[in-house]
């Protein structure tokens, strides 16, 4: 059966509660999930008050923030600082996004941070996207063709062609659609989820790859595609505004049109 | 302990090559109970004070009768298509799994062929 409660070792504790400096005027709450393997505890939540003046204006400089001034122990991933590298993924105010793309003036009240949900968490914020990775590399993403390469030139691709993979090449794989979709959360050893699935459909598309029938075959199956029951949290949560569901809607088209 | 490697539990057994028949018929079944449905509720809502031979004398008439023969046919479909999906997003173990989808199987052909044999009964 799918798991609707949480192991009681996955029962998130009261955490530490870091004060902010007493002359702070202006001050808001971050709580924060925390875990690691080696101290044997549940999951708690810490809680740092942030002295909002002395702060940029993102999620991720507040976690920033936290690491180099208060808690060094506090682990997450980050790299680009500007929504391109998808490395700062997390649940931010109930909703999977970048850190670094979500402003703090955004949400109201405390700030609460937790991992990307139903994942293996490594550490802190860190979860396991060995998984998500290998369904990835599974579509082969990457230019299929049969035709020989045309010798000194590129394969070309009219400018309408091109406008197909627009909405489809932004994807950063941050996993925030695929780790906020209950089908994957019940189903991710066998169903690819949205973030893989919108990727399949990138190479689906492209007017240069000619192995179509090939992925799709691949993709042809209850589990791989059809867990998909179009419940939109995909399109819902995602930080760079694209829509994972219509991408999944399409190879669904696909699929049926090549019954004839 | 498993040595597989990530790539190797993705690719698994392969791709069943199937999935696309269930999700399309399920679409169709759904388009055609919409127009069936608000016939359905609605005949059934304007025979509420109706007394037992009016409600038997439209039942036998043609029309009623064949619609309704369709109705059950495509909802009980649909019903069987829908617990089918069911059963496979949250049944995990492979025994439960096996033996719910036959018990849908038979209780679905179970429900359609008595509502089946009933319309019969009363229109012929």
């Amino acid at each position: 059966m799918a798991e609707f409660r949480l192991p009681a070792n996955s029962t998130v504790k009261k955490g530490k509660n870091f004060k902010a400096e007493a002359n702070a005027t202006n001050v808001r709450k971050f709580n924060v999930y925390r875990w690691n393997e080696d101290d044997g505890e549940n999951p708690r939540l810490d809680t740092y008050e942030v002295d909002m003046d002395k702060c940029g204006p993102m999620v991720l400089d507040g976690l920033i923030k936290i690491k180099n001034e208060i808690d060094p122990t506090l682990t997450f991933r980050r790299s680009c600082r500007e929504g391109v590298c998808g490395s700062c993924a997390m649940n931010v105010a109930g909703t999977n996004t970048l850190a670094c793309t979500m402003a703090n003036d955004e949400i109201k009240g405390d700030i609460n941070i937790y991992p990307l949900p139903h994942m293996e968490v490594v550490k802190d914020l860190v979860t396991d996207l060995t998984h998500f990775y290998a369904q990835y590399a599974s579509i082969k993403p990457w230019m299929q063709t049969v035709s020989p390469t045309p010798s000194g030139a590129e394969r070309l691709q009219s400018p309408e062609d091109r406008a197909k993979l627009d909405g489809l090449y932004e994807c950063v794989l941050c996993a925030c659609c695929s780790t906020s979709c209950p089908s994957y959360w019940w189903n991710s050893d066998k169903y690819l989820g949205p973030a893989v699935l919108l990727q399949a459909y990138r190479w689906l598309v492209d007017s240069r790859d000619e192995h179509t029938g090939e992925r799709l075959d691949d993709l042809e199956d209850p589990f791989r595609l059809y867990r998909c029951h179009t419940i939109m949290n995909c399109t819902n949560t995602c930080p760079k505004g694209l829509n994972p569901a219509k991408a999944i809607a399409e190879i669904k088209k696909m699929m049926v049109e090549r019954q004839g | 302990m498993s040595f597989n490697t990530p790539i190797s539990k993705v690719r698994g057994l392969g791709s069943a090559r199937n999935g696309t028949h269930h999700w399309w018929m399920q679409k169709i079944a759904a388009v055609a109970l919409i127009p069936l449905t608000v016939w359905f509720v609605a005949s059934i809502v304007q025979m509420t004070k109706a007394d037992y031979f009016t409600v038997i004398s439209w039942l036998s008439s043609p029309i009623p009768a064949i619609l309704m023969l369709i109705y059950i046919v495509i909802a009980i479909y649909h019903l069987r298509l829908g617990l089918q999906a069911i059963v496979e997003d949250y049944i995990h173990s492979e025994g439960m799994k096996v033996g719910l989808q036959f018990s849908i199987l038979f209780g679905c052909t179970i429900i359609a062929v008595a509502s089946i044999f009933s319309v019969l009964k009363i229109a012929l």
